[in-house]
């Protein structure tokens, strides 16, 4: 009798706390950004009298579905994503009555191929990559396409390493795993005349090929636990492993990035645009929400200052490659102002 | 009847054991022998495969718990630095009030790096000085605030302060940056390396218990994080489990076990009971996403959401372990009260339920325990979450302990790593206590019939 009534106390305070209004932000969104975004949050919330914000992790994917999902208190503000948001995407939004949405550029990820550094530091070209990593690759005379028979890094230059290929990283859900088949193997697959000319004649297929990973053990998704990958790189020398740069960064001691086109990822060659696999960090706003929810600008000033997200800020150290300082400048102006975004 | 058909069976198979036993048996035939030689192999084989398996199962456990063990014991201490601290009174009180609100809202950050730079003064390069400064945890200045304001005449005194470090010098104390290593390759270069020989030199690092790992909520600065934001929602989350749960499994399986008629329909319940307790976790978290936020609109990250869907969760184990209880409690106990005139429903409140109450918490408990160590529904109702603030009561968001030891080992900062072993000790002793409790309860209360 007494547990019956807690239930009905509970629940009548379940019912009564959702009517309350939310005083704090709630974020959603990519994993890539929720080390930066978090790391804002909680200087935000020790800094100004505003609750501390929530963020979930939930990919760039999910987060944008939250997001779009409508206008009230119980759909989140903000949403971080490591690609930018798609037409697709904003339309649902603006079905949804989300017509004004602020996008707020972050700054730069590296997406790094790297291995234990007690192997040697290899180069590596992204046309070697795609033969390395892709389902299906030119075969030697570049006439036909045949599945993937390269096993040694050696079979595809002579310059490599007699090493048995074997790359851990993300799983198609992952925004990194995104970045890098979009920035990496299609770039790479359509300086193959047999692939590019499959653009004209059989695009279905052609896209199939560019994005096609390997299956046969060569290629080892490692689930989105960069951590993970990190410690089996330790373990086995041979192992290559993709993940962000901010990883590379803090475990500098056992890894090492691999060079791409000669150009070796770190923190200068991905901020000045010269290390090829770098992507844009994003996050949007939802513009209806601001000033219903108290915080959401100051929370923009905090996160566009230069002590966070300068040269030198906070999230510098946590791995963030900033932007220059005209460009922060643009998007800190734009920011402040709410300017929505137009595709 | 049947009485007598078995009779006639019995006394068959004894004449056929005692026509054989009129053979006599040579004992010490070489046949015998080899049957008795492969009879005791056999149990000896029997006896190490058995061993073997324990041996098995307890070597796992030794690695995992070692290599936890061995990996999170360290996160329960936590470097420290001392250092000359200067309370000025133009920094902190300029006018002299004495005011507490004055006092509070000072720049205690500028003290510890005023005392940093006069700890090493020939540091004068903007980077290098931004290097120095991470020796002391951005959290130190939050203590000497307390510190000031607890004690008020500090000011304008300089005294000898043990400060918090940062999360790297930390990890050199405890040996997990080698500073033997190329300097490009770790997170501290010669200088910070330097000046932590002539900190050490000094006697001024010293390792102290890590009091804020227990009281901190989730931070993203390894030293200042802690679990007890995790540990409040994980309470919170269990409480609404149980509220909910409890009564109305226990309900649920006095009515199927001692009221229900046996027809199609209890045999249908029974079957989707046993089938929920097999269903994926995952599969409750979208479950509660649809109908406790989409439907209910109840608030997203709440524990009170989580506890309603966990509840959904165990309610098949606890109506599972309460029917075997009370099936387990002896026909006449019942016979026996109806027949001196009890009601059948006093016959099952003051009688049944008691008798069934160990087993029926052994069922709770370890339900409970099951939903302690859950993530997968909560990642769908938005648990899985970077919380700061402790919640206050089960609507405010916050996030459970398996969660949180998610999202540690998720995190890039090495200081981590030994967090994350850390609450997976924490958790795993909520673990054993729970099931201790268990344990006990049905030593204590267990009856024999």
């Amino acid at each position: 009798m007494k547990k019956t009534l807690a239930v009905a106390a509970l629940m009548s305070v379940a019912f009564a706390g959702a009517a309350e209004a939310r005083d704090q932000i709630r974020i959603v969104g990519s994993s890539t950004v929720f080390p930066f975004a978090t790391a804002v949050a909680e200087e935000f919330g020790k800094t100004t009298s505003f609750k501390t914000p929530v963020i979930e992790s939930t990919g760039s994917g999910g987060g944008l579905k939250l997001f779009c999902a409508g206008v009230g208190e119980q759909h989140p503000d903000i949403t971080n994503a490591s690609r930018r948001i798609k037409k697709s995407e904003v339309e649902k939004c603006a079905e949804n009555g989300i017509s004004e949405v602020t996008e707020v550029k972050v700054g730069y990820d590296g997406i790094v191929l790297s291995n234990s550094n007690a192997s040697e530091q290899i180069d590596l070209t992204k046309e070697q990559i795609f033969l390395a990593l892709a389902k299906t690759v030119p075969s030697k005379d570049g006439q036909s396409l045949i599945d993937n028979p390269y096993t040694t890094w050696s079979e595809i230059d002579p310059s490599l390493p007699d090493a048995k290929i074997e790359v851990l990283g993300p799983p198609p859900t992952s925004g990194t795993r995104d970045a890098f088949t979009e920035l990496v193997l299609e770039e790479a697959c359509e300086s193959f005349p047999v692939i590019a000319a499959l653009e004209e004649t059989n695009e279905d297929q052609f896209e199939a090929v560019c994005a096609g990973v390997r299956e046969d053990g060569g290629y080892v998704e490692a689930g989105e636990n960069d951590n993970l990958i990190v410690q089996k790189l330790e373990a086995n020398k041979d192992a290559f492993g993709i993940f962000g740069f901010s990883f590379l960064d803090q475990n500098g001691d056992k890894l090492q990035g691999s060079m791409i086109s000669g150009v070796a990822p770190t923190f200068e060659a991905i901020s000045d645009g010269s290390y090829p696999v770098s992507r844009s960090l994003f996050f949007y706003v939802k513009n209806a929400h601001v000033g219903t929810i108290p915080g959401i600008k100051e929370y923009l000033a905090e996160f566009t200052a230069d002590k966070a997200w300068g040269d030198e800020g906070y999230l510098a150290d946590r791995g963030l490659i900033p932007m220059d300082a005209a460009e922060r400048e643009a998007v800190r102006n734009a920011a402040m102002n709410l300017s929505p975004l137009s595709m | 009847m049947t009485d007598m058909a078995s009779l006639m069976e019995d006394r068959a198979a004894a004449k056929v054991i005692s026509d054989n036993l009129r053979k006599p048996v040579d004992w010490d035939s070489p046949k015998i022998a080899r049957n008795i030689k492969k009879r005791y192999a056999a149990e000896r084989r029997f006896k190490i495969y058995g061993l073997a398996a324990i041996f098995l199962a307890l070597t796992a456990l030794f690695v995992l718990a070692g290599s936890i063990g061995s990996k999170g014991y360290s996160a329960f201490y936590q470097t420290y630095v001392q250092l000359e601290v200067t309370f000025d009174k133009s920094v902190i009180d300029p006018d002299g009030t004495g005011d507490p609100e004055v006092i509070g809202r000072a720049n205690y950050d500028g003290l510890i790096k005023s005392a940093l730079r006069e700890r090493f003064p020939d540091v004068t390069a903007r980077r290098d000085k931004r290097n120095l400064y991470g020796i002391v945890s951005g959290g130190a200045s939050y203590d000497l605030r307390e510190r000031v304001l607890e004690n008020p005449s500090l000011i304008g005194q300089t005294r000898s302060v043990w400060l918090i470090s940062g999360d790297d010098f930390d990890m050199l104390n405890k040996g997990y940056i080698d500073p033997a290593v190329p300097e490009g390759d770790r997170r501290l270069n010669d200088q910070e390396v330097g000046w932590y020989n002539e900190l050490v030199a000094d006697g001024a690092v010293d390792k102290q218990f890590h009091a804020r790992f227990f009281t901190n909520g989730d931070s993203r600065e390894p030293e200042l994080a802690g679990i007890w934001g995790a540990a409040v929602g994980s309470f919170y989350t269990l409480i609404v489990t149980l509220a909910l749960s409890f009564p109305i499994g226990v309900l649920a399986a006095i009515y199927l076990e001692e009221f229900a008629p046996k027809n199609r329909f209890t045999q249908i319940v029974e079957v989707n009971i046993n089938n929920l307790a097999a269903v994926p976790s995952i599969v409750f978290g979208l479950l509660g996403l649809e109908v406790y936020l989409n439907v209910m609109h109840l608030p997203r990250s709440a524990p009170v959401v989580g506890g309603l869907t966990l509840a959904l969760m165990t309610l098949p184990t606890i109506i599972i372990a309460s029917r075997a209880a009370i099936k387990a409690v002896p026909p006449s106990i019942r016979q026996a009260a109806l027949g001196l005139g009890a009601s059948p429903v006093q016959t099952v409140t003051h009688h049944v339920l008691p008798l069934a109450m160990p087993g029926i918490l052994t069922g709770t408990i370890i339900g409970m325990a099951q939903a302690l160590g859950e993530t997968a529904p909560l990642l769908m109702i938005g648990m899985v979450a970077f919380i700061v603030d402790v919640p206050g009561s089960a609507l405010d968001p916050a996030t459970v302990l398996p969660v949180q030891i998610y999202l540690w080992a998720d995190s890039p900062e090495r200081a981590f790593v030994e967090k994350t072993s850390a609450a997976i000790m924490v958790l795993l002793a909520f673990l054993v206590l729970m099931n201790g409790l268990a344990v006990y309860l049905r030593k204590k209360f267990e009856r024999k019939w």
